[in-house]
């Protein structure tokens, strides 16, 4: 059956700002959709409001709205574009739930627009436990024993049945939000109470609990004429009883006998058959330690993070092919696009092993609960392949980023902790499980008693102790050894860096390096092809490993070769907009007639690891070692190591040394920016004014410093992302707090202290500069004063506060500042305003967070020219200098996980906390703010609501009254407690009305009842600027407050200009969202569009 | 301190292929020598099964994923009065190549690691190479014949003269490989019902046994060089013809009393039995350039153009072209290679399949089949 003639256009759902449980995978399989759809001829209009996704790329989706996707917005869309059909699996559970009251509304029906693929009755079962049950029941597959509540009572009633622990689970949540395990009733009421309130239809699911049962995922695909095969199996290495998305995954699975991985693949079809799935979907199974006994435990009806996992184990592109059956093909018409001549019905056979670790950011959120459990907290994830199990492993520990050089060989893995300590964490696993299985195993407690504990299998305990014995076995070894060679050999075939066999055996890593070369051990290149070689593969997917003696491709001399380093793991601070930044460059290298673009890159979620973006995809560790294996094997023209972030820019001092060349800006000018002592001398010198600051070279010096220049100071270590370390201190012990654990973060490198301005304006600027010309994208303004990190901020394009004087003022220090480094590429500078002077606070020379929002707004691919400085090329010719401001207003806006951090803190300070973010454009700022506030979910108190205003200190009492007052003529209801009412009746808002604080249990009306019982449709609680009061009482009130306010579900603002900001979008509440424009729309009216 | 592994005390080893390609390696299993055809398979589990399916006779069998040993190995625990979890009573091939082996497996229904159990059944192994490298060789020079030689604790290899001896291997394909494999005298296996199948055991795989005593149909197993006549003689309400080891046109014999039967009983045949039926009623067979080992072949029904992930294990292959002389119409094809996958009789209740509906190990998505021939027999 060809595909459906009767489709012509078709509407793709994206997923929005990346949060937990909902990250940058859907970029992937949302560019996959397009791809496959605008090669059949089909138009295409994408809504999403993540901008700095690869997919809301015109070049690559047609129409693109940055709007929220929520059935409001989606509507209006529908009006306008009057697609054919409608593809709602490909934006996450987001797009998913919004198709379904698209659906259920009427909406849909009412403008003819067909749901492609899995049926919308298939979405629902799948998504409410009990019809899901129901059709695993009738199927023969065996669901968990379980039944639904909506109620307290009811949930009690059945887990006496099923008899405890048992678990709850929330109905269409993402990432298993608000799902627990109750071991007793007083657990189960206060898991379910929350529960009900998180889901949409007021419905959890209580369950038996298959806690230490072994989990296990199949990828399904199905067509139209029922032609069913499974692409991919993954086998949790942490049992059931740690969400999917927080485990330690490998696949294929590797403990599963040939009936165990059988019987589930046939019971795996026999579901989804049941259900009518067409497309992709994925399946999730608890398998019986000790017998051939399963259950079923959920089906995804839609791409997943799972999927796009298994799309980047195999080779084989499940959102391309799910997309192809959507509109009508069948498996057997399609083709393998990894060989070119076998087909896509198949299921790949795989000759690695690959290995999946989440990477949590838990320890930046104030009291944060640092367990992993059913409910998903990390916030990316790595994958490593190998040809052995700890090869794999020790690659996907170092590519997590969190200063580990491999499994063992790290200096804290020798800090004394005590066994019970231990085992504590291997009963009830955090963030840190892992370790403290190589800390058990040291200790000598033994495989089985490990496994007894955690449930992890014994297989994979043998395999970390391999390891544990390869570092004893090293730290007995010296390089001049006879047997050295062969030992070297082993532990690298065991994935031990370099650097860990120099810590082992007392030398250095470059050493090690050389000595390994000598002895002809080198990594070899191997290729992943989809049927482990059993035919030739015409795409270059690839990875290094020492299982092997041949490099699976020849290389070509005489082309012209450039290798681009990608962002590696996402974490807060460093996201998909550093994948858009990668993408882009390899694009602009073919545009520039460069013969191989090669990107590396290890992170499954993104664009830039599927294999058909560049010439030759490395899967591989963004380390020196590698990039120096990979370098040495290609023989490049030069390496880009400035638009992947962070992790690649560190790494270009260390390349350049070991005499890589680096395309763009030197090593040395990179120095002089990232390393502040030196960039602050450099200003100095220019003359361009900046806060105070001093190196630190001893903690009574920085005291001393900080006395002088008067608290607050702000202590930053060199070389950080997104705030880590970064701290304001108010005092003097504050100061040596921060000081200590700014050392502990980065040791190779000089903390700096500066004075802390406040009530600053805080400005960015991002452009490129080709040795001659000085492009400015933009100037941004954020929202909110300094001392908001600006990932965390509110950004307006253009300025909306500014005066042309100090904008010229930014535009000269940008210039100077940019020649004095002779950038060549991209650079991102952030600046302080107060009373008309401007400072500047940093400067980037590589691409920044809000690179892809600049760009977009504006008009102009900073990344396309940014590589064609970086080949040498100018700008001469290109109208791209001093533009004036576009007539549409751009605003990004933060997005924030905490509903999925049980404990976090939401108030926002120099560290980031956001994981996403979105940014849509409008006529005016009100308009751009309003709906991106909303694409962010932020939820707009309706029209006669009411606003709780909770503000600390005196100062801020009074600028929170005008603000109350704009409340009070819209027609709000305001709540505040004692002391701010007293302030707001001062000044004449006699409405008010006064809530109890909460530690005043028994005082009504007390402001938890009233946010539980949801009559407060807006928190607005500005803490104390001086912090060191809340970090020695976790409890305060304000605290308490905005704790609850995030578990229910109701909008918090910390921050008085981002309050002033919602007024103003409440103000205009009427016009607000009216224009429904493309982003192709607002780039055809720039007359300088450069895209 | 950190308690050692065991680590099997270092044998050599070296695999070496007939064009004087050699592999050193480490030795596993029994030590000693062996030769055969080199072949891999791409499957990533059942080695327990693999290693038993009575094809692989003659053959240095090759496993392209390379954590093997994983989930150590089963007891011999009887179900139908067949050893449960494999395919055969004993490992079939010459010699296992594989990449990594699992020192330490662990599973609830293991009893001993793979190690072990080759040692105990004298088939040596090598581990430690790069089986991408072989399997790649084998992919563009089409199978070979090789040796491998696993060397006692402390022994070298003569490579000198192993080398000279991997040039002079005798091909198996030449031999009647079926005969070893075979049972020697009739065996009666009695289900609830009240079918009865003749097997024509060519090296039958215990799960197609399985498949059809769980169906209820009564089984005599017969050696595969029984006649026509001796066949009929139990009244069979069917035949079965079964896989097995090598060139089809070895089975002389086999092909004689199938060309008599096609016209009497409701017939099924499964990989070497699809050639056999083939050649039996004059159509025709040739060997693939590397064969099909893997779970995840695609045959497509071309008459309903549905498409079904099989388990295949062959290297000779039905000729395309010999059609028209034959009764037999094209049923099945490869997606990949549009190789002959399966063929039915025009007129006669008789058909064969090139794949493993009885799967193990593999995909059960075909165990229909098992049906069709039960409903066949049921009509007849």
């Amino acid at each position: 059956m060809p595909k459906f003639e009767w489709i012509k256009k078709v509407l793709v759902l994206g997923s929005g700002a990346i949060k937990i449980g909902e990250a940058a995978e859907f970029d992937y399989s949302g560019s996959q959709c397009l791809k496959a759809l605008r090669e059949e001829g089909i138009e295409t209009v994408l809504v999403n409001p993540n901008i700095a996704t690869i997919q809301t790329d015109p070049r690559l989706s047609g129409k693109v709205y940055l709007l929220p996707v929520t059935p409001e917005y989606v509507e209006k869309v529908i009006q306008k574009e009057k697609p054919d059909g409608i593809l709602l699996g490909f934006g996450g559970q987001t797009a998913l739930n919004c198709g379904i009251e698209l659906v259920k509304s009427g909406v849909l029906g009412k403008y003819g627009v067909k749901v492609l693929g899995t049926p919308v009755s298939a979405i629902e079962d799948t998504g409410d436990r009990e019809r899901f049950r129901q059709a695993m029941l009738k199927a023969g597959v065996p669901p968990l024993k379980s039944k639904p509540a909506t109620t307290v009572k009811e949930a009690l009633d059945v887990a006496n049945e099923i008899g405890y622990p048992v678990i709850v689970r929330v109905a269409y949540t993402l990432g298993g939000k608000g799902a627990g395990v109750a071991h007793n009733a007083w657990e189960l009421r206060e898991i379910v109470t929350r529960g009900l309130v998180q889901s949409r239809i007021t419905q959890v699911l209580v369950e038996e609990y298959v806690g230490h049962w072994k989990e296990v995922e199949y990828e399904v695909m199905r067509d139209y004429a029922d032609n069913c095969l499974t692409v991919c199996n993954m086998e949790n290495f942490d049992p059931m009883g740690v969400h999917t998305g927080d485990s330690i995954v490998v696949a294929p699975s590797q403990t599963l006998t040939n009936r165990e991985y059988h019987l589930i693949r046939s019971t795996s079809i026999n579901a989804i058959r049941a259900l009518g799935i067409v497309g992709e979907c994925n399946i999730q199974w608890a398998l019986h330690p000790k017998s051939e006994e399963f259950r079923v435990i959920e089906v995804n009806s839609r791409l997943s993070r799972s999927s796009a996992l298994a799309s980047k184990v195999t080779g084989y592109p499940l959102a391309y092919i799910a997309t192809k059956l959507s509109i009508g093909y069948t498996l057997p018409e399609l083709i393998n696009k990894v060989t070119e001549v076998t087909t896509a019905c198949f299921e790949p056979a795989l000759d690695y092993i690959t290995v999946k670790i989440p990477r949590w950011d838990l320890q930046k959120f104030k009291n944060a609960d640092r367990h992993i459990g059913p409910q998903m907290r990390s916030v990316g994830e790595v994958m490593a392949i190998g040809r052995c199990f700890e090869e794999a492993l020790q690659k996907a520990v170092r590519m997590l980023d969190i200063g580990k050089i491999g499994l063992v060989g790290n200096p804290e893995d020798e800090e004394p902790e005590s066994e019970e300590s231990v085992k504590e964490v291997l009963v009830n696993p955090t963030d840190e499980r892992l370790f403290k299985i190589v800390k058990a195993l040291k200790m000598g407690i033994s495989v089985e008693e490990i496994y007894r504990l955690s449930g992890i299998d014994p297989f994979f305990l043998y395999k970390i102790q391999n390891i544990i014995n390869m570092e004893a076995k090293l730290r007995q070894l010296r390089l001049r050894d006879s047997t050295a060679a062969e030992t070297v050999r082993e532990a690298k075939r065991l994935g031990f860096s370099d650097e860990q066999i120099a810590v082992c055996t007392g030398t250095n890593e470059l050493e090690v390096r050389q000595f390994r070369k000598t002895a002809g051990i080198i990594p070899a290149i191997k290729q992943i092809d989809t049927l482990a070689a059993e035919w030739p593969a015409k795409t270059n997917y690839l990875y290094l490993t020492y299982g092997g003696d041949e490099d699976d491709i020849e290389q070509s001399p005489g082309k012209s070769k450039i290798i681009v380093l990608g962002a590696g793991v996402f974490r807060i601070g460093s996201s998909v907009e550093f994948d858009w930044c990668g993408v882009n460059t390899i694009w602009a290298l073919k545009k520039n007639g460069i013969q191989e673009a090669i990107m590396v890159n290890y992170n499954p979620e993104t664009v830039s690891t599927d294999y058909d973006v560049s010439d030759k995809l490395y899967f591989e560790e963004l380390s020196t070692e590698r990039i120096l294996d990979i370098y040495e094997k290609e023989n490049p023209l030069g390496v880009i190591a400035s638009v992947g972030g962070q992790i690649p820019n560190n790494l270009a001092m260390k390349l350049a040394n070991a005499g890589v060349k680096l395309l763009g800006t030197s090593a040395e000018d990179i120095d002089v920016a990232e390393d502040r002592s030196k960039f602050s001398a450099l200003l100095d010198k220019l003359g361009i004014p900046q806060p105070s600051w001093s190196k630190l070279t001893s903690i009574d010096e920085a005291k001393g410093f900080a006395a002088k220049i008067g608290y607050p100071v702000i202590v930053r270590p060199s070389y950080v992302l997104s705030g880590s370390a970064m701290r304001v201190a108010y005092n003097e012990t504050a100061l040596e707090n921060f000081l200590n654990l700014a050392a502990k973060v980065s040791r190779d490198h000089p903390v700096v202290i500066s004075k802390f301005v406040d009530k600053a304006r805080e400005v960015e600027v991002d452009g490129v500069y080709d040795g001659e010309t000085c492009l400015i994208g933009s100037i941004m303004e954020h929202v909110e004063n300094a001392g908001v990190h600006s990932g965390d901020a509110t950004m307006s394009i253009p300025p909306h506060t500014l005066s042309v004087e100090v904008q010229r003022k930014i535009e000269d220090a940008t210039a100077k500042i940019v020649k004095a480094l002779k950038i060549k590429g991209p650079y991102n500078i952030q600046y302080l305003v107060k009373e008309g002077e401007v400072y500047v606070i940093e400067c980037n020379l590589r691409a920044s967070r809000s690179m892809p929002f600049v760009s977009k707004t504006r008009g102009i691919n900073l990344i396309e020219l940014a590589t064609l400085a970086m080949l040498g090329k100018k700008f001469e010719g290109l109208k791209t200098c001093g533009l004036p401001p576009t007539p549409h207003v751009g605003v990004k806006v933060p997005q924030f996980s905490f509903m999925r951090l049980s404990g976090a803190d939401p108030v926002l300070g120099v560290e980031m906390l956001s994981t996403g973010e979105v940014a849509c454009l409008g006529p005016n700022f009100a308009d751009a703010f309003s709906k991106a506030l909303q694409s962010a979910e932020f939820r707009i108190p309706p029209k006669g609501g009411s606003v709780l205003i909770t503000v600390g200190g005196e100062e801020p009492k009074r600028r929170v009254v005008p603000l109350a007052k704009a409340f009070e003529e819209m027609g709000f209801k305001i709540y505040a407690t004692a002391h701010t009412a007293d302030v707001l009746r001062a000044s004449g808002i006699e409405s008010v009305q006064v809530l109890h604080k909460i530690k005043e249990e028994s005082a009504n009306p007390n402001i938890l009842d009233y946010l539980q019982e949801r009559k407060i449709d807006l928190v607005i609680n500005v803490p104390m600027g001086n912090k060191q009061k809340s970090y020695s009482d976790v409890l305060t009130d304000g605290y308490i407050i905005r704790r609850q306010a995030v578990e229910f579900n109701i909008p918090v603002i910390t921050n008085l200009e981002l309050a002033s900001a919602l007024v103003d979008v409440l103000k205009k509440r009427e016009s607000n969202g009216n224009s429904i424009c493309s982003l192709n729309e607002y780039m055809d009216e720039l007359p300088w569009k450069l895209w | 301190m950190v308690p050692e592994l065991n680590t099997s005390k270092s044998k050599k080893a070296v695999l070496l292929l007939e064009d004087g390609t050699f592999f050193v390696g480490k030795g596993f299993g029994a030590a000693g020598k062996t030769s055969g055809e080199v072949v891999f398979s791409t499957s990533m589990v059942g080695y327990p099964e693999a290693l038993t399916d009575p094809s692989y006779k003659g053959q240095i069998l090759s496993l392209t994923y390379p954590l093997v040993g994983n989930y150590g190995v089963p007891p011999y625990d009887l179900n139908y009065g067949l050893p449960l979890y494999f395919e055969s009573d004993r490992i079939q091939v010459q010699a296992l190549v594989i990449h990594e082996l699992c020192l330490e497996p662990y599973h609830w229904a293991s009893t001993r690691t793979l190690d072990r159990w080759l040692s105990d059944e004298g088939i040596p192994g090598i581990y430690g190479i790069d089986t991408r490298r072989l399997t790649k060789k084998l992919r563009t020079h089409g199978v070979m014949l090789g040796m491998v030689k696993v060397c006692e604790a402390g022994e070298e290899p003569n490579l000198e003269r192993l080398l000279t001896e991997a040039k002079r291997i005798q091909d198996p394909n030449l031999t009647d490989l079926v005969k070893e494999v075979t049972v020697k005298e009739p065996v009666h296996y009695k289900a609830d019902g009240s079918k009865t199948v003749v097997l024509i055991d060519c090296g039958v795989k215990f799960s197609i046994m399985r498949n059809l005593l769980k169906r209820g149909i009564s089984l005599v197993r017969v050696p595969y060089d029984f006649s026509a006549k001796e066949i009929m003689e139990y009244h069979p309400d069917g035949v079965f013809l079964s896989n097995g080891p090598g060139d089809p046109k070895k089975c002389v014999k086999t092909i004689e009393s199938v060309s008599e039967l096609v016209d009497k009983v409701p017939l099924m045949g499964i990989c070497l039995g699809a050639q056999i039926l083939t050649l039996a009623v004059g159509g025709d067979t040739y060997k693939l350039k590397y064969g099909h080992r893997s779970q995840n072949q695609p045959a497509l029904d071309l008459n309903t153009n549905r498409c079904y992930i099989t388990t295949q294990n062959h290297g000779y292959a039905i000729d395309t072209e010999c059609f028209c002389r034959t009764p037999l119409e094209p049923w099945f094809i490869n997606v990949n290679d549009k190789t002959i996958e399966g063929v039915k009789h025009k007129t006669k209740p008789v058909f064969a399949v090139q794949w493993h509906p009885e799967a193990s190990p593999g995909p059960y998505d075909t165990e229909f089949l098992f049906d069709t021939f039960k409903k066949m027999m049921e009509v007849a």
